[in-house]
């Protein structure tokens, strides 16, 4: 059964520096790699269990949730630890590890797949640093050890702004990727892939155990969490359902395969200001400065730890985060814009708007240097109609907002919160008018619903 | 313009916590974001980057579609002032005295609602919105042009303080802020809005054409069904302004400032569909409501009932309907906010239009009321509509 979805609704971003299928060479090799708390939204009480000078290998636990101590974090590559950074009221921040040379990794019990039991693969995924993977909905946050989940759901092709392509960043990783999914057909019963409806791929294409459905249309498409709403949508708190990235796949498979954590990653590095944006092949939570120096020009600019809509700001020297696919770097928009020269009372095609209103003459078919300029201030909601154009969910995204601020479970429940994640949204906050932080609401109603 | 910022930025402490001025912080900062895009950026967490849009140009779009009726409306004020004495006057003169008129107004009204708007952002420490930059004009448009200042002044403040921020503010109200100032003028002092004195300004001194009448078309069609004659030859004859379907629909015609030519509205209307600043599906729905009920009172019209079998069509053309349902009708604010209610709040607007037109003969404008009528029951329309989808979601989980 195979079936093949046509979005209409959403809206894609276009911007100029798209990473050519070409891996960086001549980057010096990054030497401090780090796991920050802040990728996980559901952690309550993040607890390093490493001090500072213990050496490590890629794959010993270094970090953990006092709320939910089975779920390790462990350090992506071998080496020393060489920092706990806190910050105020010793809020920890960050575990920064110092790479050796040569990485060298943890060892984990190899056998074939089929007879592993649910039991001993979960205690691997839990012990090796892969479970955090595993994103479950309702909330978004990862996974719980006691779920039992109805299903697992894949979206295998990224469609935010100049994602990667999976298709060459796991190259030559189908049989991982299936055995990825031969582990965690124990724990959930059926696995959803969606597909992109506009090409083929010959790297999820021939997999084997899974219900393919395509997807087609702009950004969101490629959300998992829009296509489990076509699919086979989450409908009340107790309705749990996972979902892993293709690459949390691969990992998951290697894992079982070859007996190791391998956080090897291939990211994008793209954006108006980086030079020559190509591939870069690191591990996870690697430190930008080496890519930063090789890679991005300028220096009014932002470094961006995952795509514009859903990644966030760490700065040149920070380092990437868990979830982080790419890494992309703009212009930071910190100048004032005389109103009849380029401000608001001016025609201007040089940035990209969803909406028509007076003077925005940019196409959306163009592709943009976008800087961070906000481009107006915060203010009531006052438009009505538009979110509703970037959600391709049975969703009325305004009123859900406002149930969220307003503290209303019942009309939260109601109108779909277990459906959405931050990124679900993201468009909402990047076209709105008034400018209102978006995803930082939906994570507010996320955590009431989930922590009350 | 770098210096101008500069030298903008430089008096920013005045106003800052601690500044001898920080209670009209939001005074200053209105001003400077008036002049100046803020150098504002993205927060570390959430999209990096946003849509060029923001709620001043939104805005301006509306004032940019309400120009070809604000600029029909001054000529027009001018014209029927000269065709009811009698004076020949050229394009200039007229458009010169629809200025004298209307500019005053225009100018009482913003700074009046303004003034308003500010006290309550410096005492309520919020920033200045810019909604009042369309309500500012929209109001003087709905008036007539011999309207008393004072009585426009307090319009505009009584609007703004009751009708919007005992609300909360902009995006928070209920009622369409400038129609509210209007029914506030229309019930506090009638003698100045309605009737047959108000429309056309004669000046002192002058006198007027022979068959001058001061009605406008709406007054003279509930005459013609007291007299029991066809409206459009009752008002043919009675009218000193051409009244065939081709003059009302241009508008010239008396009538409020800017509501009376449909033409003028229906370019304003392009402009907003096209930007998508105003929904197609309230106007269209609004359209398709007054034909309809227009069509059933033909229909249900007993003999000598001239006014209920008057073509249809007509209702589109006079009056404020036009004005009404393109620019009031629209602010999303006071409209329903679903797309399946936006339909259903159109259409109800279009067809109380017509029933208090024709059946009611206390008033002889209904889209005002209409309105008004519907912004209360828009949130319970919308109540119905999330209700519908909240249950296809719950009839989802039980499958």
């Amino acid at each position: 059964m195979s079936n093949n979805v046509k979005l209409k609704k959403g809206f894609d971003i276009k911007l100029v520096g798209e990473a050519a299928e070409s891996i960086a060479k001549n980057i010096d090799t990054p030497t401090t790699f780090a796991i920050k708390p802040e990728d996980f939204p559901g952690m309550i009480r993040p607890k390093a269990v490493v001090k500072v000078g213990e050496k490590v290998k890629a794959g010993d636990p270094i970090l953990i949730d006092g709320k939910l101590e089975e779920v390790k974090y462990t350090s992506p590559v071998s080496g020393e630890i060489v920092e706990i950074q806190r910050g105020e009221r010793r809020k920890l921040l960050a575990v920064v590890v110092k790479a050796d040379a040569q990485v060298e990794y943890k060892e984990f019990p190899v056998k074939p797949i089929d007879q592993v039991s649910k039991e001993e693969a979960q205690a691997i995924l839990l012990e090796s640093g892969v479970w955090p993977q595993l994103v479950r909905r309702p909330y978004a946050v990862v996974a719980n050890p006691s779920d039992t989940p109805r299903a697992l759901f894949v979206s295998a092709f990224d469609s935010h702004p100049l994602a990667p392509n999976y298709e060459f960043t796991l190259k030559g990783q189908e049989s991982f990727i299936q055995a990825g999914i031969d582990v965690l057909k124990k724990f959930a019963p059926k696995v959803y892939l969606g597909l992109s409806g506009s090409k083929s791929s010959a790297l999820f294409d021939g997999l084997a155990g899974v219900e393919k459905n395509k997807f087609s249309g702009p950004h969101p498409a490629g959300n998992v969490g829009v296509q489990i709403h076509h699919t086979a949508p989450v409908t009340s708190a107790n309705d749990v359902v996972w979902t892993i990235s293709p690459e949390g796949l691969a990992q998951v498979g290697k894992l079982f395969k070859e007996g190791k954590y391998d956080a090897k990653r291939i990211i994008a590095v793209a954006g108006p200001k980086v030079d020559k944006p190509e591939y870069v092949e690191t591990y996870a939570g690697v430190n930008l400065e080496t890519i930063s120096v090789a890679k991005i020009k300028g220096d009014n600019v932002r470094v961006v730890s995952g795509n514009v809509l859903t990644g966030y700001a760490v700065g040149k020297n920070g380092f990437l985060g868990y979830y982080s696919n790419m890494v992309t770097a703009l212009e930071e928009g910190n100048k004032a814009r005389f109103f009849l020269s380029d401000g608001w009372l001016a025609p201007i095609t040089s940035r990209l708007s969803f909406h028509k209103a007076f003077g925005l003459l940019g196409s959306t078919s163009k592709k943009y240097a976008l800087d961070t300029n906000t481009n107006g201030q915060d203010r009531p909601f006052a438009v009505t109609g538009s979110f509703e154009k970037v959600v391709p969910m049975d969703i009325y995204p305004m009123y859900l907002l406002k149930a969220i601020l307003a503290y209303d479970y019942e009309n939260m429940e109601a109108l779909g919160i277990y459906e959405v994640a931050e990124e679900d949204l993201a468009l909402c906050e990047f076209i709105d008018v008034s400018k209102h932080d978006i995803q930082k609401i939906v994570r507010q109603g996320l955590d009431t619903m989930r922590l009350d | 313009m770098k210096f101008i910022h500069d030298l903008i930025e430089k008096q920013k402490p005045m106003f800052e916590k601690g500044g001898k001025l920080e209670k009209l912080y939001y005074v200053f900062e209105a001003g400077e974001t008036f002049m100046f895009t803020p150098p504002d950026v993205t927060k570390a967490k959430g999209v990096q980057v946003r849509d060029a849009v923001d709620l001043k140009r939104v805005m301006m779009t509306v004032v940019i579609a309400l120009l070809p009726a604000i600029i029909f409306g001054l000529w027009n004020v001018g014209y029927q002032h000269h065709i009811a004495t009698g004076e020949a006057a050229s394009v200039g003169e007229q458009l010169l005295i629809g200025l004298q008129l209307s500019l005053p107004i225009i100018i009482v009204s913003y700074a009046a609602g303004g003034t308003v708007e500010a006290a309550f952002a410096v005492f309520r420490n919020h920033p200045i919105t810019e909604g009042f930059l369309v309500t500012g004009i929209l109001i003087p448009l709905v008036l007539p042009a011999t309207i008393p200042l004072w009585q426009v002044g307090l319009a505009s403040a009584f609007a703004v303080l009751v009708a919007k921020e005992v609300f909360g503010g902009v995006g928070m109200n209920i009622l369409n802020v400038a129609l509210t100032a209007r029914a506030f003028l229309y019930f506090a002092y009638p003698a100045a809005i309605s009737g047959d004195k108000v429309w056309t300004y004669l000046g002192e001194g002058t006198s007027t054409v022979d068959g001058f009448t001061g009605a406008t078309f709406l007054g003279l069609a509930v005459e013609a069904q007291n007299q029991g004659v066809a409206v459009a030859d009752f008002v043919g004859k009675a009218a000193h302004w051409a009244s065939d379907p081709m003059s009302l629909f241009i508008g010239t015609i008396p009538g409020s400032i800017g509501e009376t030519s449909a033409l003028m509205c229906l370019i304003g209307a392009l402009v907003l569909i096209w930007t998508k600043v105003a929904d197609y599906r309230i106007i269209i729905s609004g359209i398709l409501g007054a034909l309809a009920m227009g069509v059933l009172l033909n229909v249900l019209a007993p003999e000598g009932a001239t006014y209920l079998q008057m073509p249809a069509y007509y209702h589109l053309i006079v009056g404020g309907f036009a004005f009404g349902i393109v620019f009031m009708a629209t602010d999303p604010v006071s409209a329903s906010q679903t797309n399946s209610g936006k339909w259903i709040y159109g259409a109800l607007i279009g067809v109380m239009t017509v029933i208090i037109r024709v059946l009611n003969p206390a008033y002889p404008e209904g889209i005002m009321l209409a309105i008004l009528l519907m912004n209360v029951l828009a949130p319970l329309i919308d109540h119905y509509v999330v209700n519908a989808n909240k249950k296809r979601r719950l009839k989802r989980a039980t499958v």
